[in-house]
């Protein structure tokens, strides 16, 4: 087990989560309830209370590096039962983004995908099916994901080899260059 | 007239962040006063001895003290103005703590503040008279409303040190969630054996007038001289002739009425005596299930009656009572676990309550004490138990904790393992919380000795699979979330305030926080006192409270009771509205706002309309002043001239300019 030293631990940590989450982690007096209704606490290695309790006490290195924050599905369970009011998700994600600002990630296929999707949404303003997956399978090398799929969905037009365009598309773009300019100030 | 004025330093309270000497300077400049001093602790023997001497030395024959809220020690100033020999009326306090010292850290701007404060004192002083209270009689009877175990505690002690108790219960006997309880913690002894005794003390005591099944409908009047109308709701059964053999009950073709103190756990009969143990044990029709009242024809309750007590015409009647003094024992209810969908909101049947699962394991109950699983009556093997359900949770707005639901739910293992030796009993939970005699010994009893496996964490979802219930929670201990198959669950529900007590309140004139408890005089010196005068707390009607504490608080309204009516006579409040004849034009503006009925319309020897103001009824709360249009009626101690005194006083420029 390890030693944290609750003493030196990062106080800014602790502030900047309430901070950019707007969560008062204060109120979370750990009851359990976010980790009682998490559907995929089965796959995580610190499950969502602990996260709290880590945040809590200022542990920087251990929530950002750990993998639960990038297996969240965003499924809202955990913000619904609290009944403390706070909004656990948010505080997942806002986790999340400080891991992938820190340059961890801990998932690197879950950081992929999102940045995949992402990408074809810029180019094409909604997100190109085969594009992305493409994309995802050429930088991951999980050739066969989801392979299964392709005779159910093929049929149905859900997978078209060309790119649909959009109304807007150039505004779609802007919205990413704008972001990407905040961001660099 | 000559003033003295003192400004206390309360310690560092108030001398931290006023100049003391500075307002006492300042104070020497105002008119008529002739001594100002600063002193360390006021309200101290040599605070109090200084204030007198300088009265005797300097022929003061009015005192201003700036110290702290007039709520704390205006007493006792007065008294010591008193003692001193001068009316004790002639005596002004400024706040310069809880206004000033407290809230404001820049030193000047505070000394600047408590100057114009005493200011505003010294200037209402110089309007002051001297104002002599009047003594009345007073009612040496005292009105108990609910029949829980405070209140019975309250009413056998007032009854045994001579009182004539008047004793109103809502439902048909009284006993309160008591008497529904199985067993009580920490020594597992039997509820209602140990209860009993008491209610039918109740029932025996010449001293106590006991109306079951009856209501508060109005309170008027005062302390020492209270009048209460109650409303006796109808039963349709006349007690006077009713000998609680219940016939009725075995006869009566309506067998699915809800079973109100079995919660629902089982059915009873349209007519019914709640428990066999009930006081009064007397029976009651309840016309939603009766077929007489759903059906128009029925009446086997009437035919088979031996003493001919049925009376399907009877109605609600009103008695009125006079007493001295009130003491509202109201109780709580149980939070409504549908608000938790997560829960089943109450449409899984074998997810019960707690008060249910005490009904469920009490010998009286509909299933003779054997602990039958509602949907198909099978013996549970494997139980949880949820904590905080309506407790410690402010999405549900329930913040606070009930503080029994540990204790009882730790009963709860322990009896269920007694009733089947077989079983297991998982407590999902977020803290213990166990202060009390013997209180944790026997939590650890829970877990040491009756298995019974406690779980940390919350639980987020239970459903129904096959014919278990899943339970779905966390461990946080662990680590983990877990899941337990349960044959039974039952919900720890927690405490809110009683079904209509904030209404009760406003007719007694007390007051009850945001989640409709009443509201005791000070959370710690004050425990049983309401801020209206007369009228006293017991029990969990003050927030939620274990047996021993609600008798404890029982006992104490009854000493408080007692020790108010120890003497003859009370002392009015002079502080009071007062009508100047000649410039009354009899209008009667002040008889309709006034909240008490406190000003009755009468004639002069010229038969001109006036007003005037019963002294004993009015409560100097200045409605009336402020309605006048002659400033004919002006409350004492707060008069016109002395208001406006201290607004000149505050700031005179304004004043000039108008």
């Amino acid at each position: 087990m390890n030693t944290y030293k609750i003493t030196a631990a990062d106080n800014t940590f602790t502030a900047e989560v309430e901070k950019r989450s707007g969560q008062d982690l204060n109120a979370c007096y750990q009851c359990g309830n976010c980790t009682a209704g998490c559907p995929f606490s089965f796959a995580y290695d610190i499950q969502v209370s602990n996260i709290m309790r880590l945040v809590q006490i200022g542990q920087r290195d251990k929530v950002l590096q750990c993998h639960s924050i990038w297996l969240c599905a965003s499924c809202q369970s955990c913000t619904t039962r609290c009944p403390n009011n706070i909004d656990v998700a948010g505080v997942m994600d806002h986790i999340r983004h400080m891991a992938r600002e820190a340059g961890l990630a801990t998932e690197r296929k879950v950081k992929v995908f999102v940045d995949s999707f992402l990408d074809s949404v810029e180019r094409h303003g909604r997100v190109y099916e085969m594009g992305l997956m493409v994309s995802y399978m050429a930088k991951t090398g999980r050739v066969f994901t989801d392979v299964e799929l392709a005779p159910k969905v093929l049929p149905k037009g859900k997978l078209p080899l060309k790119p649909h365009s959009i109304k807007g598309k150039e505004q779609i773009a802007a919205i990413f260059k704008r972001f990407r300019e905040v961001k660099s100030k | 007239m000559r003033i003295g004025v003192f400004i206390c330093h309360c310690g560092s309270n108030i001398a931290g962040t006023v100049d003391c000497a500075k307002v006492a300077d300042a104070a020497k400049a105002f008119p008529d006063v002739v001594h100002a001093e600063d002193t360390m602790y006021a309200c101290s023997e040599p605070g109090q001895q200084g204030i007198i001497d300088a009265i005797h030395e300097k022929n003061l024959t009015g005192v201003v003290v700036a110290s702290c809220t007039p709520r704390m020690h205006e007493p006792t100033f007065r008294r010591a103005v008193e003692r001193a020999g001068l009316n004790k009326y002639m005596f002004e306090m400024a706040n310069i703590r809880e206004h000033v010292s407290w809230i404001g850290k820049d030193k000047e701007l505070n000394t600047n503040k408590a100057i114009d404060l005493v200011m505003m004192a010294a200037e209402k002083l110089r309007h002051n008279a001297p104002l002599m209270a009047k003594k009345f009689d007073i009612n040496k009877r005292v009105l108990i409303i609910g029949g829980g175990v405070a209140g019975i505690q309250a009413a056998l002690d007032c009854a045994e040190g001579g009182l004539e108790v008047v004793l109103v219960e809502k439902t048909t006997s009284i006993g309160g969630k008591m008497a529904k309880l199985d067993k009580t913690f920490p020594t597992v002894d039997c509820s209602c054996c140990i209860l009993g005794p008491k209610m039918v003390d109740v029932a025996q005591h010449p001293n106590i007038t006991l109306y079951a099944h009856a209501e508060v409908e109005e309170v008027n009047g005062y302390i020492g001289n209270f009048e209460i109308r109650i409303k006796q709701k109808t039963t349709y059964v006349d007690w006077e002739k009713c000998t609680g053999c219940g016939l009725c009950m075995e006869k009566c073709p309506s067998k699915k009425s809800y079973d109100h103190f079995n919660n629902g756990v089982g059915t009873t009969t349209a007519i019914n005596i709640p428990f066999p143990q009930a006081i009064p044990k007397k029976a009651k029709i309840d016309a939603e299930y009766c077929r007489m009242f759903t059906k128009g024809k029925c009446g086997v309750c009437a035919k088979v009656c031996p003493t001919g007590a049925i009376s399907f015409e009877m109605t609600d009647t009103e008695v009125t009572e006079n007493v001295g003094a009130i003491v509202a024992a109201t109780g709580y209810d149980l939070f409504d676990h549908a608000k938790y969908p997560e829960y089943g909101a109450g449409k899984y049947p074998d997810v019960i309550t707690s008060i249910q699962y005490e009904r469920l394991m009490s010998a009286s109950g509909p299933t003779s004490g054997h602990i039958k699983r509602p949907s198909d009556g099978k013996e549970p093997k494997n139980v949880v138990f949820i904590q905080c359900v309506g407790s410690r949770d402010k999405s549900v707005n329930r913040p606070y904790c009930s503080g029994f639901c540990c204790m009882y739910t730790a009963k709860q293992a322990i009896l269920t393992k007694d009733h089947i030796p077989d079983s297991r009993s998982f407590v999902f939970y977020m803290d213990i919380r166990s202060p009390g005699k013997d209180y944790d010994e026997f939590v650890r009893r829970s877990i040491e000795q009756y298995d019974t496996q406690y779980i940390r964490g919350r639980v987020s979802l239970i459903y129904p699979q096959g014919d278990k219930m899943i339970v779905r929670g966390a461990d946080t201990l662990a680590g983990a979330q877990v899941e337990v198959e349960a044959d039974l669950v039952v919900l720890a529900v927690g405490a809110e305030s009683a079904a209509g007590a904030p209404q009760l309140a406003e007719k007694l004139r007390i007051s009850y926080d945001s989640y409709g408890f009443y509201m005791e005089s000070h959370p710690k010196l004050k425990p049983v006192e309401t801020n209206t005068a007369g009228v006293f707390l017991a029990g969990a009607c003050q927030g939620p409270k274990d047996i021993p504490s609600s008798v404890g608080q029982g006992s104490a309204a009854a000493a408080k009771v007692l020790s108010l009516f120890s003497k003859d006579q009370l002392e009015s409040d002079p502080q009071i509205a007062l009508v100047n004849a000649s410039r009354c034009i009899g209008c009667y503006k002040c008889v309709e706002t006034c909240p008490f009925g406190a000003v009755k319309e009468e004639q002069d020897r010229f038969n001109n309309p006036k007003a005037r103001v019963i002294e004993t009824i009015c409560q100097g709360c200045g409605v009336c002043t402020v309605t006048c249009p002659q400033s004919a009626i002006q409350l004492q101690h707060f008069t016109d001239n002395q208001i406006l005194a201290e607004v000149k006083a505050l700031c005179p420029s304004m004043m000039v300019k108008n």
